[in-house]
């Protein structure tokens, strides 16, 4: 590798790696106005156009406040923390495509690679409540990283079945592979829960336990102030529209469109490709705002009974059925053959409906059953605990 | 691309993803005002003063939920490329993934049963 290649390198590098960053400073102000309409309230707006501004006015702020780091803290693992927690979420977009040529890198084992990189997050957190010498911030950061790491197991194996569906870990193959069918027709199992834990790896409502002020005060951050507490908070807002992008990308189709075309190579291609992706990623991203904005913060023991004792097994069942119906498609001849998947170069591509249809009735199943088994069972604990309160009224 | 230049590339990332989080920080630490005094680097606690040591001992539920993820997460491991092969795997080695899967739902169960799941 001669020095311009790794100069040119570098310049991409940097290109990728200051993107999520730039985009979070509208992202924050963005998230603030949505709030404030779902409340009622106006929001920012007072500085610049409809306060566009504000955050800028806050990151000067943030920079020119007084730093505390209070006594008896780890003082490596404490100015480190804040680091690592926005870093985790700017590795993302390495291997994030964004249009047929726009993409970081296409690792072969990008999917891997991204769920590796996200949970760096988890490692900053117990960094910075182990390190804060506070009892709170310790307490908290043990609840995160239960939360973080139980909801990771389904977030997991969700990602399994649209890796099963186009036989590649990388997230460009990913994409190619929906050109046809997007996998959320495929596995909306899969999609379903893949957004539920996503909501709850980046700590955001119902899922907020990481915060319970009402508990905790503040959670894992108490100790922090200034630019340190504003970077956990820009490295959360980064990570909520980072995660409607690997949606985008992992179940409706990513940069496919109306228009778009993988191998002409041209501008038009790329700019409507970087358009659908994030119209797509929108839905999920304001989706998720809605339902942090709108729904109560759900206790410890049902968060973590929730993730345990419904999206895991629910996962573990999606995963046999859609595997043992993709086998089954491929032993019935109309299923995707060995070879057949590569997209790119497939002059005549197999017609997928049947497998699509087989697979979505596969996945209405699992949601009857799941709704049949859960139903039976709350319904036997509601009736117990009425019988109870009788029992106690005698 | 070559394969070499692709992680040469997530190395660099890697290095510019550290340092643009750490140049604010860098900035404030230059800029922002340094008044420290005995009671404002107290450790907060709602006003009260600290008692005991911080590092205190914590519940063993949280190191059982860590437990229970690490035997799905190593599992998941060796899930992926099973199910990257798909397509080209052969009746046998469909029938081995989904032995082991009912392997993990096993320890799912034992979990559960043992009441390793409920938050006391």
């Amino acid at each position: 590798m001669t020095l311009v290649e790794f100069l040119l390198l570098a310049l991409r590098v940097a290109i990728v790696a200051v993107a999520p960053l730039l985009i979070v400073i509208f992202l924050i102000w963005f998230e603030r106005r949505f709030a404030a309409r779902v409340q009622d309230r106006l929001g920012p707006n007072r500085v610049g156009p409809n306060g566009l501004f504000q955050t800028f006015a806050d990151a000067i702020k943030l920079v020119l406040k007084e730093d505390i780091t209070p006594a008896g803290t780890d003082k490596v693992a404490y100015n480190l923390s804040p680091i690592i927690a926005v870093m985790a979420v700017v590795l993302i977009w390495a291997a994030l495509p964004l249009s047929p040529r726009l993409i970081g890198v296409n690792v072969e084992i990008g999917v891997l690679y991204i769920v590796a990189v996200a949970s760096l997050g988890t490692l900053a957190i117990m960094m910075a409540g182990w390190s804060s010498n506070n009892k709170y911030a310790l307490l908290g950061a043990f609840r995160s990283v239960a939360q973080l790491v139980s909801y990771e197991v389904p977030l997991v194996m969700s990602l399994l079945i649209p890796v099963m569906l186009a036989s590649s870990l990388g997230m460009q193959n990913l994409v190619l592979a929906q050109q046809q069918v997007w996998f959320v027709f495929m596995a909306p199992v899969a999609a379903f829960i893949f957004f539920i834990s996503s909501q709850a790896e980046t700590g955001r409502g119902p899922f907020d336990l990481i915060e319970a002020e009402s508990e905790l005060v503040a959670g894992f951050n108490i100790e922090y102030s200034g630019m340190k507490f504003g970077l956990f908070f820009a490295g959360e807002f980064a990570h909520v529209f980072t995660n409607g992008i690997l949606m985008a990308n992992l179940f409706l189709g990513g940069w496919w469109g109306l228009g778009v075309s993988a191998t002409d190579g041209s501008i038009l291609s790329d700019l409507l490709g970087v358009f659908y992706v994030v119209l797509k990623a929108m839905v999920f991203y304001l989706f998720s705002l809605l339902l942090r904005n709108s729904m109560p913060r759900v206790r410890i023991d049902q968060m973590m009974n929730f993730n345990w004792k419904f999206l895991v097994p629910v996962s573990i069942v999606n995963l046999l059925v859609t595997a043992f119906l993709l086998k089954l498609a491929q032993l019935g001849g109309f299923g995707i053959a060995p070879g057949q998947i590569d997209l790119l170069t497939n002059a005549n591509p197999i017609n997928l409906l049947p497998v699509t249809l087989l697979l979505l009735g596969g996945n209405v199943v699992v949601i009857l059953g799941t709704l049949a088994v859960f139903g039976r069972q709350t319904r036997t604990e509601r009736l117990a605990t009425e019988r109870a309160a009788v029992a106690v009224g005698d | 691309m070559n394969l070499l230049s692709d992680w040469v590339y997530i190395g660099l990332f890697f290095v510019v993803a550290f340092i643009l989080p750490a140049a604010p920080i860098l900035v404030a630490a230059v800029l922002n005002p340094k008044k420290p005094n005995a009671i404002k680097l107290q450790t907060y606690e709602c006003g009260v003063e600290t008692v005991g040591d911080t590092w205190v001992q914590f519940k063993v539920q949280y190191y059982i939920y860590g437990i229970i993820f690490l035997v799905f997460d190593v599992e998941m491991i060796f899930l992926l490329p099973w199910a990257v092969a798909f397509n080209e795997l052969s009746f046998f080695a469909f029938g081995a993934g989904f032995l082991f899967i009912f392997l993990l739902t096993d320890a799912l169960i034992y979990a559960w049963r043992k009441n390793a799941l409920a938050w006391k």
